[in-house]
């Protein structure tokens, strides 16, 4: 989650409100950091996380520069499949934390495969 | 029908003994298994109920398609069972809108003939070879029986089992669902309900376990409704809806970001692979909603983790300052986008939602359609029955519980009692919620009303005054509401036998003796068609009947049901309204050799062309102003005659003579009788046609086609060879006269 925050730092305008924010986010950035430190699983998912959003960007980037989205399905294809992997992961790191009751993080995980191969799957027939 | 009635009043006895086994609780295994059997054969009654009251038009009819928009599924079905999938998916229809043609493989919603196709090969495979005809006729039943099973799901997550039951049997006979899925419906409605209860079966319970799965199975039925029917839209809205006002309630968790982002993402990527909606999902403003709601969901859940974080104070002034900037920065994006033309501007049918009079303004053509029209309060009762009066009091209940499914069904029932008032065809989405939440409620009433528990219990506890007194109340209560129960499943019957069971293509009648007649006027001219006329012949008629001529009598049409382009049905309109030599070279600019009307003068049948005239003169006169004037169609006193005291412009219009031609020679003294519109129609009145001839009316002068003369040899204008042709010869050709006074 670390990329969107990083947003919010030209928000502030005041002040008091700009030192609450810094505060937010140093604290939010520090109770992030002691998460991760001992989680291999939650570290995975944050790099395949972030690895996602560089690829979206770069795409929306190349689009940019091109000045052309002619295959406009491949170009959406790719960005969603960014989009929704990404979202999934979200998912799935929000139960592997705080595991919901009556899905074991085992079975979460099973869930997410499934999500993502129809999602892929879709993807791909979208891209032709 | 009265034995289907005894099993729809199963389910209220059978809750109750399931209830009172629930209370002793003495050998639980045996009591589950009773219940478990008890369950399994209410099922099943409550599935022979809902499709044998589907029945009653193949049962008084025959195995026929009915109305007008099935035909095309129908032609459709065939197509795609005769020809490969791909072919299907690039089907160029020629043979009608000519001459522009049709991308039929690419505006249309591909599910319904899909599954049927489907269906009829999984048939094939196990050795039962049925005609496609009948699986699209049983289409509509079958799935009704899924319906019920769905509608018991998500009600039980709801409630529980008891209510669940009671709401199967109610979606299951009830006639605002039974209106659009008898056989022979063949239509996209047909299975779109069921995919809607599917869809939101499996949201609600994604939703309340946080499962990814279930969400997943709730975006592939959303991507199946999505390849079945245009209302889709309103899933697309009323799930980001549910959301933005739980999280308005301060209910946000992490089970509603799991759900909601699943489901968002999977379906959005899947409905864009329905050629037909193509883009429309990030362009259009309708699909808007649901990317706002996603976007504000990762907001909320950043927000979430923050606010575990730091002091409440604090993040109140971050929360306030946030959502000011991003409303701010979303607002005006979206005008942006909007201005710079990114995105679709709002479309015609969304606006006539929201402005009842937006369609008769801007687009008669949508306002000319009947389902268009706002519903009128008795179709509510007749449609749902008892079920409209339980519905608020259901709502209500909901509110005393209000947990995020309930939450749901109340913005559900909100949302779509009020499009229900705006357009009667949303009555069939208003109709499953009714039957649910009038389950809840009476599942509710039932639950106290129905425990005689305290009989048992009287000798330990108070007098034996009062317990009676409690045991009457609920026995008076509890015995006026299976009263009620019956009447529902008497008038279910009743309406479906009398209201919605007519395929409209074959109209019953009876004869002077009370026997049933069957007035099969379309079908005979429509084979007229397609035995005599040229396989390339064009058929110019109103666009009701398109879909009809495609499908029955296989020929070339100019316009049909597709109403994709204005302008083309504008023509047609303005050859109806206009004199003979306009209506004349304006139809052979277009090729067409044969004009169809339909009358119903003779017979008294409402639905025929005069009547739609009004709508055929508005819509032409939408793009030709100058040319066809609404008001010269009136008499001076602002009435629509036929008579004559009808209009000069009325009289020489192509459809007044064409719908008239010969009709006063049937009655004596040339007096015609119009069972219609109750007017007299003499010789006088009707002229001549000098440009067309009558070819064929059928038997009660329902259809009648004509024929455009050929130009003449000698390049005189037709209406001075008429001339010519008349002062040599003045014998009439004498019609055919239809026994009229035969049916009643």
């Amino acid at each position: 989650m670390a990329p969107v925050i990083q947003k919010k730092k030209s928000v502030a305008s005041k002040d008091d409100i700009q030192k609450d924010f810094m505060e937010a986010i140093n604290l939010s950035i520090s109770s992030y950091k002691s998460q991760v430190r001992n989680n291999k699983k939650l570290r995975l998912i944050d790099i395949f996380a972030t690895m996602l959003v560089v690829i979206g960007v770069f795409q929306t980037a190349f689009v940019g520069l091109i000045q052309d989205n002619y295959p406009f399905n491949a170009f959406l294809a790719g960005f969603i499949i960014c989009v929704g992997q990404f979202v999934l992961l979200m998912c799935l790191r929000l139960q592997l934390t705080h595991p919901f009751e009556g899905i074991s993080k085992s079975k979460a995980f099973g869930e997410f495969v499934v999500a993502s191969l129809i999602l892929h799957f879709t993807c791909l027939h979208f891209i032709n | 029908m009265s034995e289907i009635a005894e099993k729809i009043v199963v389910p209220d006895t059978a809750v109750t003994a399931n209830e009172n086994d629930t209370t002793t609780q003495k050998d639980g295994n045996c009591v589950s298994w009773i219940q478990s059997s008890l369950k399994t054969l209410i099922f099943i009654a409550i599935i022979i109920a809902s499709i044998s009251s589907r029945l009653f038009a193949v049962i008084r009819f025959e195995s026929i398609i009915h109305e007008f928009d099935p035909w095309f599924n129908y032609r459709a079905t065939q197509y795609l069972v005769n020809n490969s999938f791909k072919d299907f998916l690039n089907w160029f229809d020629e043979r009608t809108w000519y001459p522009l043609g049709r991308v039929t493989g690419g505006t249309l919603y591909p599910g319904l003939m899909t599954t049927s196709a489907f269906i009829w090969h999984a048939l094939r495979k196990i050795g039962l070879p049925v005609d496609i005809r009948n699986i699209c006729v049983l289409f509509a039943p079958a799935f009704s029986a899924i319906t019920a099973y769905v509608t018991y799901k998500l009600t039980c997550e709801l409630k529980d089992e008891k209510a669940g039951l009671l709401a199967a049997a109610f979606i299951g006979i009830v006639p605002g669902y039974i209106s659009r899925s008898v056989a022979g419906s063949y239509d996209n409605e047909a299975i779109a309900i069921t995919l809607l209860m599917a869809t939101f079966m499996f949201w609600i319970k994604g939703l309340k376990q946080g499962s990814i799965l279930n969400s997943s199975f709730a975006a592939l039925c959303y991507f199946y409704m999505v390849s079945a029917w245009g209302g889709y839209v309103f899933i697309t809205n009323l799930i980001p809806f549910h959301v933005f006002c739980l999280i308005l309630m301060g209910r946000y968790t992490s089970k509603i970001y799991v759900a909601y982002n699943t489901w968002f993402v999977i379906g959005t990527i899947a409905s864009m692979q329905i050629p037909f909606v193509g883009f429309l999902p990030i362009k259009s403003n309708d699909h808007m909603a649901a990317l706002g709601v996603f976007c504000l969901l990762q907001i909320v859940a950043l927000g979430d983790f923050i606010k575990a974080k730091i002091s409440e104070k604090k993040f109140k002034v971050i929360m306030w300052v946030s959502i000011i900037l991003i409303m701010i920065g979303g607002i005006a994006g979206l005008f942006l986008l909007t201005y710079l033309g990114l995105i679709a501007p709002w479309t015609g049918r969304f606006y006539s939602l929201w402005d009842t009079n937006y369609a008769r303004i801007h687009i008669p053509i949508i306002a000319s359609v009947s389902e268009h029209q706002p519903i009128t309060w008795p179709a509510f009762f007749l449609d749902t029955h008892f079920l409209i009066w339980l519905f608020p009091a259901a709502v209500f209940l909901m509110f005393m519980d209000l947990k995020n499914e309930h939450v749901f069904i109340i913005v559900y029932s909100v949302l779509c009692s009020y499009f229900a008032g705006v357009m009667v065809r949303l009555m069939l989405t208003l109709t499953p919620v009714i039957c649910i939440a009038g389950a809840v409620a009476l599942s509710k009433l039932f639950d106290i009303y129905l425990d005689f528990s305290p009989i048992f219990s009287t000798k330990k506890t108070g007098t034996t005054k009062s317990s009676v007194m409690t045991v009457l109340t609920r026995a008076l209560v509890s015995a006026s509401f299976i009263y009620y129960l019956y009447l529902f499943v008497h008038h279910c019957t009743w309406v479906t036998q009398s209201a919605y069971s007519s395929p409209s293509v074959v109209l019953p009648s009876q004869n002077r003796d009370g026997s049933m007649a069957i007035i099969d006027d379309y079908r005979e001219a429509y084979y007229w068609l397609r035995m005599n006329t040229d396989y390339d012949a064009k058929i110019a008629s109103w666009w009701d009947y398109g879909y009809q001529i495609g499908g029955m009598a296989d020929r070339t049409t100019l316009v049909d049901n597709n109403t994709w382009n204005n302008t083309h049905i504008a023509i047609v309109g303005k050859a109806m309204a206009s004199p003979e030599e306009v209506s004349y070279e304006l139809l052979k600019e277009h090729d067409v050799d044969y004009v169809l009307v339909i009358f119903g003068g003779v017979l008294g049948f409402g639905g025929d062309d005069i009547n739609k005239f009004l709508w055929m003169i508005r819509i032409a006169e939408g793009i030709w102003p100058e040319e066809v004037k609404e008001r010269d169609f009136f008499v001076n006193q602002g009435e629509f005659r036929v008579d004559s005291q009808a209009s000069q412009t009325m009289k020489k219009s192509l459809m007044y003579k064409m719908s008239y031609h010969g009709f006063p020679d049937l009655f004596p003294n040339g007096q015609g009788q119009d069972r219609v519109r109750q007017q007299v129609v003499t010789a006088a009145d009707v002229e001549d046609l000098d440009y067309f001839d009558e070819v064929f009316s059928s038997e009660n002068w329902l259809v009648r086609i004509y024929k455009l003369k050929d130009l003449d040899i000698e390049g005189r204008d037709l209406s001075d060879f008429a001339e010519f042709e008349k002062s040599k010869n003045t014998k009439r050709s004498s019609n055919k006269r239809p026994e009229i006074d035969l049916r009643v």
